[in-house]
């Protein structure tokens, strides 16, 4: 069947099997950000913004995202560099596997709430496993950078 | 300890990857690797069996299938997946694919095709007769049960360990000191316990994969996600058949080892249907593979027999080791030596004597390989806990237990082959711990109403730096053209840090911001020799082969300023950004010095190093815990670790730390919810990771971690290791908290919501 | 989608229904209208039905795997199925809900709850806003696993209504046939009204507990989810 789809901003019209799922569209197009990590819709490792919403692209058909936009880090390289270096400082990226789909849903929990609590931001991260970092760095991280934007935001009154 | 300044070891400097990998650029295996034949396994439902017949026609008849291979194809030659240093203490006791199928998942046939899709309906299309024997599924029984898992003539070992197909075991280990009968006799309290820890999976996210494909040479090209680039060219070398010269094997990033990428699980397939067919293969393992056919942690049974006085003082420990090598024999053996020899030295204080004996045995389930930890976490789980045990048979502060019998510096410890523990912070580690997590307050168990309890767990633990006497680290350094250096190296970092870790020694010893050190590695046709990353080497290790290499290169680089100055090198000194001759102070830059060395000059300005140590010096660790535990419904919250580590001096306090918080977590997920059972037939229940349940990040509660500095004599700049020792005190400490909280001491793991709430008090 | 990528099942023909716009929550004064393509999400950030159920739609929902899971998740495909597990069913089957289907028409959701599969469509869930008080309580082994068991408590004007889950068989809905809670929530009546309801409900064994363990656990949760009604009163 052939679908329209504006992956990162970019119209792509391509023939897919019906059964395709979103996350093999993507890398397919070159999208190589977006990872499996289990076959179960566990991992939250493939997480894509569907029309600015996170959702599991190992768990979404592609036919499903027809005439919608589809956004991978690729296309979200702006707003991801405003943060990810805090988690970098905490050495917390690791492995670096999991970073593409936690640094998505991270985009959405900011996008969702500018200045979210600590408890706030790990109940909405839940979905996003690490095996490496044992999750603290990545939440010291998130919490430098909004600490440093909102002082900054307080600074300039 | 006056400690040195430095300028780039003891920095957080970022990894040198962080922003390729936090952006989510493509740098893993299937990322880059080309267009390839897909290769996927037709693996056994039977836990023992023969393959009576197999029929491939109508699986090779599928469109898109190239081929299809089953063990008439492959050669009778055995060999072992495990990255180990050459000769192996691992069994030659593999076929590329046997006719003998001995566990739930075992490879009976190799499929080749275009693409996913005629791959997968290849496999539907494979027609198997089997020969269904009967499978050893228990591995107390194993060991001479009339059942062989491997009975086969070819069968082989490469060092006398104790090691006979014929009797199912993998091998044997044992080591005393003292005469630990006449002591335990003389104690005033013998306790002896018996604690059973299981094959916990290392889920790194990125599951087994490699690419593999023929170089414009002809050689066989190997991508893979891999810890030992030279093992694996080795392992691929006696699986194939073909020279070692003929085989490069590269590693990419990594997404996530813990060990399990120290045996080669998955090169072989795709490097077996390229070598067949010439064309490039990539194997990529499901989520199922992964939990079912990867090379989990070793399940253990350790006895732990421990003889004290009512003063406090341990005077004896014995610990007995049965370990489940499962159907292949990876890494079995050693292993295993680590639940004694990890474990006992802890209480060198006042022990008097000791005895260690270890089996390791086949059986017919999923093979275990290298975790974190290696073995010393499942023999600390029993002696901590032990030692947990004894403390409150004696209404003993298990903290000022431990402080009255500890390790400490100075020390020669007798169960640790008599090494001296020169670096040994463990006191005030202990000490650091109790302050910083308030003990005294936390210990006492308090009613919080609704059923809820809080209570309190401490344990503590040490691990090795390398494996003495064995493990080699090599690094050559070069000088760019710009005056900067080039790193190369064969350790593998595998989100670790160790690129940027080993950069920053170099950086330091050369006088240069770590920004001016590039890092290569690891590709065997480029990188000088390493072991590779395991047993908690690199840092250790390889950090020595950098201190050497630099020394080297800072002479070589003298030598050609030498010749540009035309002076003797000995009136020269190495300045970091150039050299200076020292009595007129005239000075000569790096990029000047690169220069030269490019235009009518014999000294390449380059140094390769190697190192190797006789002695594993052990970091040290203490962990508590402090957990909410649900007497109505047996859950358990963690709601403080407080952790304080003994590496040494951390060379990267950032990445230092994440590793104690990464280790913890994963122990915490071991303890408390990852579980491994199997049906009746053998076949692992929890084979994805919707029924093998990770910790998420709503599962760790807070987690401090501080460190204590100690000086390694032997280590660069004074480190340890602090890879692997992270992943062991949250077991032991767990379990006594657990204890505090509803009097019932749990030797098994995992320790589940319902395991707590349906045990009954006994003593 | 979930749980069909997860079989291993070949289906001729299959339709989206995303296209008919029932992906929305209309709340009018008597009841909420959730369309059958409403995800987990959308009904979990609902302000009514957040205000409605007093916070336990939230609770019953926040431990599902996932944000990105939620989002995907929609109430049909969690209705229909069905699953004995599913925090849904468990959450509405206290509610006054009712499930309208194509073919069937509308159908109370405890009625649903036993039906055969057949091949009729969940067209929405309505849930009627009888006023009343609601508690989410459940157990997992950890956080974001599936449940153990489940409980949800509801007093929809003076009716006592109890639902356990995860039994691991389809949620079961209980009333207080013999008056246990006729005199309001205390400890002695709704301590009486759990160890009934645990004694009224069959579990079993599975990957996530043993029927010994369920049995342990249900008076527990049906005590803790009656007394937090209280609470809320």
């Amino acid at each position: 069947m052939e679908v329209k789809i504006k992956l990162n901003g970019k119209t792509v019209v391509d023939d897919i099997p019906a059964d395709m799922l979103l996350i093999d569209f993507v890398r397919a197009h070159g999208c190589k950000s977006v990872k499996r990590g289990c076959e179960t819709s566990a991992c939250g490792l493939c997480t894509v913004m569907l029309d600015d919403v996170p959702v599991l692209s190992c768990s979404t058909l592609v036919a499903r995202a027809d005439g919608r936009s589809v956004c991978t880090l690729e296309g979200l390289q702006a707003e991801a560099s405003e943060f990810v270096g805090f988690i970098a400082d905490q050495g917390a990226e690791q492995c670096g596997f999991c970073n593409p789909g936690f640094v998505m849903n991270t985009i959405a929990l900011l996008r969702e709430n500018p200045d979210p609590t600590d408890d706030e931001i790990l109940a909405y991260l839940s979905g996003n496993l690490c095996r490496c970092s044992g999750y603290v760095g990545q939440l010291r991280g998130i919490r430098a950078f909004l600490d440093e934007k909102h002082g900054k935001e307080v600074e300039r009154g | 300890m006056d400690k040195p300044e430095y300028r780039s070891v003891g920095k957080s400097v970022r990894k040198k990857d962080s922003l390729q990998l936090l952006l989510g650029k493509p740098v893993y295996t299937e990322d880059i690797a080309p267009d390839a034949l897909v290769v996927k396994l037709l693996r056994s439902p039977h836990a023992n069996a023969m393959v009576k017949t197999i029929d491939t026609s109508k699986a090779k008849k599928v469109p898109g299938v190239v081929d299809v291979y089953t063990w008439e194809d492959v050669p009778n030659q055995r060999f072992s997946n495990a990255g180990q240093t050459y000769p192996e203490t691992s069994p030659y006791d593999r076929l590329i694919i046997d006719r003998h199928v001995r566990f739930v998942g075992d490879v009976v046939a190799i499929v080749a095709a275009e693409n996913e899709k005629a791959a997968q309906t290849a496999l539907s299309r494979i027609k198997v007769e089997y020969d269904v024997l009967e499978p050893v599924l228990d591995f107390r029984t194993a060991k001479d049960n009339p059942v062989l898992v491997h009975p086969e003539d070819n069968w082989h070992m490469l060092c006398d360990l104790g090691g006979d197909n014929t009797r199912n075991l993998v091998g044997t280990t044992s080591d005393a000191g003292g005469d630990i009968e006449a002591v335990l006799a003389d104690c005033d309290v013998v306790l002896e316990r018996t604690y059973h820890t299981k094959a916990y999976n290392q889920a790194m996210m990125e599951t087994f994969r490699t690419f593999t494909q023929l170089d414009r040479y002809g050689r066989l090209h190997v991508i893979s996600s891999t810890q030992i680039v030279y093992h694996v060219r080795r392992i691929l070398s006696h699986a194939l058949g073909i020279p070692k010269s003929r085989i490069r094997v590269e590693k990419p990033r990594i997404g996530g080892g813990f060990g399990a990428k120290q045996t080669a699980v998955c090169e072989v397939y795709p490097a077996f249907v390229t070598m067949k067919t010439g064309r490039p293969a990539l194997c990529v393992f499901s989520r199922k593979e992964s939990q079912t056919c990867g090379s989990p942690r070793h399940e253990m049974e350790v006895k732990v027999r421990l003889g004290a006085n009512n003063d406090g003082r341990i005077r004896a420990l014995g610990v007995t080791t049965l370990s489940n090598s499962g159907a292949y024999g990876e890494h079995g053996w050693a292993t295993v030596g680590l639940t004694g020899h990890k474990s006992i030295p802890l209480y060198t204080g006042s022990l008097e004597a000791f005895k260690f004996d270890a089996n390791v045995v086949y059986t017919n389930m999923q093979p275990s390989g290298a975790y974190r930890g290696f073995g010393a976490t499942q023999g600390q789980f029993a002696v901590e806990s032990a030692v947990n045990e004894l403390a409150a048979k004696l209404g003993r502060d298990p903290v000022e237990l431990r402080e009255q019998n500890m390790v400490r510096e100075g020390m020669a410890m007798p169960a640790y082959f008599g090494e001296m523990a020169n670096a040994c912070a463990l006191d005030r580690c202990m000490q650091h711990c109790s302050d910083m997590f308030g003990w005294k307050d936390k210990f006492p168990v308090r009613d919080m109403g609704n059923g809820k309890v809080r209570a309190a767990g401490v344990a503590m633990s040490m691990q090795g730096s390398g494996i003495s006497g064995i493990d080699v680290g090599s690094v050559t350094v070069k000088l760019n053209d710009d005056g900067g250096y080039m790193l190369l190296i064969a350790a593998a970092d595998m989100g670790t840090g160790c690129d940027t870790i080993l950069a920053q020694m170099v950086a330091e010893h050369m006088e240069c911001p770590v920004d001016a050190v590039s890092v290569f590695g690891a590709d065997t046709d480029a990188s000088p020799y390493d072991s590779g990353s395991y047993a908690s080497s690199t840092t250790y290790v390889t950090g020595m082969a950098v201190e050497k290499a630099c020394t080297q290169l800072k002479e070589r680089l003298c030598a050609i300023a030498a010749e540009e100055l035309g002076c003797d090198a000995a009136e020269l000194r190495f300045e970091g950004g150039c050299v200076r001759h020292e009595a007129t102070g005239r000075t000569v830059s790096l990029s000047e010095i690169a220069a030269k060395s490019q235009c009518n000059c014999r000294l390449a300005p380059e140094a390769t190093a190697q190192h190797s140590s006789p002695v594993s010096p052990p970091p040290y660790m203490v962990g508590m815990v402090e957990i909410e535990l649900d007497r109505e419904t047996g859950v358990v919250e963690v709601l403080d670790y407080a952790a304080v580590v003994d590496c040494g001096i951390p060379i990267n306090p950032a990445l230092a730390r994440i590793q104690v918080e990464g280790g913890i977590v994963q122990g915490i997920g071991h303890t408390l919810m990852e579980d491994v059972t199997r049906t009746p037939k053998g076949a692992i229940r929890e084979s994805s990771l919707f029924t093998y349940r990770l910790p998420t990040r709503l599962d760790t509660g807070r987690i401090n971690v501080e460190f204590e500095h100690s000086y390694e004599p032997t280590g660069p700049f004074g480190a340890k290791s602090i890879g692997e020792i992270v992943i062991n005190t949250p077991g032991p400490a767990l379990a006594q908290a657990i204890y505090r909280a509803t009097g019932v001491w749990h030797r098994e793991l995992p320790i589940l919501p319902e395991h707590i709430l349906l045990a009954k008090p006994k003593e | 989608m979930m749980w069909l990528k997860m079989g291993n099942h070949s289906l001729g023909t299959a339709i989206d229904l995303c296209g008919l716009g029932l992906d929305a929550i209309e709340e009018t004064d008597e009841e909420f209208r959730i369309g059958a393509m409403v995800t987990l999400r959308q009904m979990e950030t609902h302000a009514g039905l957040d205000a409605y159920s007093r916070g336990a739609i939230k609770a019953a929902f926040q431990d599902i795997v996932g944000v990105q899971f939620r989002n995907g998740a929609t109430v049909g495909g969690s209705l229909w199925r069905r699953m004995g597990f599913s925090d849904i069913v468990t959450a509405f089957l206290a509610m006054d809900s009712y499930v309208e289907l194509h073919e069937g028409g509308i159908v109370p959701l405890e009625r649903f709850v036993n039906m055969p599969y057949d091949k009729d469509i969940l067209v929405r869930l309505i849930v009627k806003k009888r006023p009343g008080a609601f508690a989410y309580q459940a157990v997992r082994k950890q956080r974001t696993d599936l449940p153990t068991l489940n409980c949800m408590a509801a007093k929809l004007g003076g009716e006592y209504r109890v639902t356990v889950g995860a039994r691991p068989g389809r949620a079961v809905l209980l009333r207080d046939d013999q008056g246990i809670l006729a005199d309001g929530i205390t400890e002695e009546s709704v301590a009486a009204f759990a160890e009934h309801a645990a004694g009224s409900i069959r579990v079993s064994g599975n990957m996530w507990g043993s029927a010994e363990y369920r049995r342990a656990l249900a008076p527990v949760l049906v005590r803790r989810a009656l007394l937090a009604l209280g609470e809320v009163r």
